[in-house]
């Protein structure tokens, strides 16, 4: 469903992320673990076609992200880090014209934004301005966008950023129950997260892999069963 | 594109932007031809000198105020990222945008209609030259849109690209003038001050404010928004390489 191969990004002299190879099939959800700056963002930038690679590919349901783009994305459902919104429209609004985006209208449209309020449990938000609304909603609304079209591949950037632990919890809960018929890609710097929602995680920094297995194989390899230690022990810290 | 053009339209219509641009487009454009313009004195029939002659100048700070969050507000939000992800081009997303900016404008302009029923309840106008000179005004709107279309890719902030429109908006309506062509004469060979004044937009509209719909100006104005629409274009891509 999702294939990066030797993926790579340059600013100017800094590699921002280095041959970067891995791929999510079906039915997994693969955690994006890294600490900031470590290049998550990026390549998730890239698997969705937002930003181009310097180096590789990323090939969605083996349509490549470089190559025929708008297709690609039509199997993307994308929830960017800092979900953006247009504030001046209202939640419903909003979902209407993402829908309209993604080919779904007329009674496709209206059946498909009722189920994503329903899945994001937006119900009594869904005639508010999306300016008016909480963080913990404008995330949920951002996510609701990401799944009207009830695509292959869900690539989540921080989806629980910001939200109490309540609304951690659910969309945890919808990462592993969508994870059972997609392929799902999620970024998150809470380990915690890896046990509840992942099949596999990959851990990065500096753009490279520096561990890559299920949470099982990672506490292993850690020594002390904890993915903290593993986490510290790869990873460069700022104050190295 | 359609999707992305309707957005735009009704976010002009649900925030004041459009409301205010078109008040003010409508009360300046309707006082300068009632006491600079003189109308009633005057007698222009054809409303060249005193209605149509002040648009350029209302244009060139008003018509930055409506593009100036064109990609400025999308970059500054993060929804360009949205944008960018849809299964949608770059090329449709600027044009739809510029469109339903034309769109704003063209409305603005349709709503001075009062003044063409003036003109025919007062006198005997030419109605083919009235109707080029609203060609010349909204081509002229369009070009100023283009051009703040194009500096708002570059900044995601709004103010500074309604600086910067303006002033390239200003300087293309003042090299116009003789006695600016002569000061630029006594700086650059004949031949560069001739290359520079041949981009003042008011040569090109006052044969339009005539009735003359040449293809020379048309091509000129044309020109300019394509290639500043096409720059957007390279711009966003170049940001996303």
């Amino acid at each position: 469903m999702i294939e990066v191969s030797d993926l790579s990004k340059h600013f100017g002299s800094k590699t921002v992320v280095n041959k970067l190879s891995f791929t999510v099939k079906q039915g997994e959800v693969l955690g994006f673990l890294g600490p900031n700056g470590a290049g998550k963002s990026t390549t998730m930038r890239m698997v969705t076609g937002f930003i181009s690679p310097s180096k590789g590919d990323a090939k969605i349901c083996g349509v490549s992200v470089i190559d025929h783009p708008k297709h690609a994305k039509r199997h993307i459902g994308y929830l960017p880090e800092s979900a953006p919104l247009y504030n001046d429209m209202t939640v419903h609004d909003f979902l209407k014209f993402c829908a309209a985006m993604r080919g779904l209208h007329g009674k496709a449209g209206s059946s498909a934004i009722s189920e994503a309020i329903e899945t994001c449990f937006l119900g009594n938000v869904s005639h508010q301005s999306i300016g008016t609304l909480s963080k913990g909603y404008r995330h949920r609304t951002c996510l609701a966008q990401a799944l009207l079209h009830d695509p292959d591949v869900l690539i989540l950037d921080e989806p629980t950023d910001g939200l109490d632990p309540n609304q951690k919890h659910e969309v945890r809960q919808l990462i592993k129950r969508l994870g059972q018929s997609k392929a799902i890609l999620f970024s998150t710097h809470i380990l915690e997260e890896v046990d509840a929602a992942c099949s596999r995680a990959l851990i990065i920094d500096q753009g490279n892999i520096v561990a890559d297995g299920t949470p099982e194989e990672l506490r292993q390899q850690s020594g002390t069963n904890s993915l903290h230690d593993l986490f510290r022990k790869l990873t460069t810290k700022e104050t190295d | 594109m359609f999707t992305i053009f309707k957005r735009e339209l009704k976010s002009y219509f649900t925030q004041p932007t459009a409301y205010a641009v078109i008040c003010i487009f409508l009360f300046m454009s309707l006082f300068l031809t009632f006491t600079l313009g003189n109308f009633i004195k005057t007698g222009d029939a054809n409303l060249e000198w005193s209605f149509f002659f002040w648009h350029p100048w209302i244009y060139m700070l008003l018509a930055p105020a409506l593009g100036m969050r064109l990609w400025s507000d999308e970059q500054r939000s993060g929804t360009i990222e949205l944008l960018g992800t849809f299964p949608t081009t770059i090329w449709s997303a600027i044009l739809a945008k510029y469109l339903a900016a034309a769109v704003v404008w063209g409305i603005a302009l349709a709503l001075t209609y009062p003044m063409v029923l003036a003109v025919n309840t007062l006198g005997d106008p030419d109605n083919l030259t009235i109707f080029s000179g609203y060609i010349g005004s909204f081509l002229i709107c369009c070009t100023f849109l283009a051009i703040t279309c194009l500096i708002s890719a570059f900044t995601s902030d709004q103010v500074t690209c309604l600086i910067i429109s303006c002033s390239i908006c200003v300087l293309l309506v003042v090299i116009g003038f003789d006695h600016v062509a002569r000061a630029l004469a006594q700086s650059f060979s004949e031949s560069t001050t001739d290359a520079i004044v041949s981009t003042a937009v008011l040569d090109h509209y006052r044969p339009l404010l005539r009735g003359a719909v040449r293809i020379q100006d048309l091509v000129y104005f044309f020109s300019i928004i394509m290639a500043c629409l096409l720059s957007t274009s390279a711009i966003l891509n170049a940001k996303r390489a």
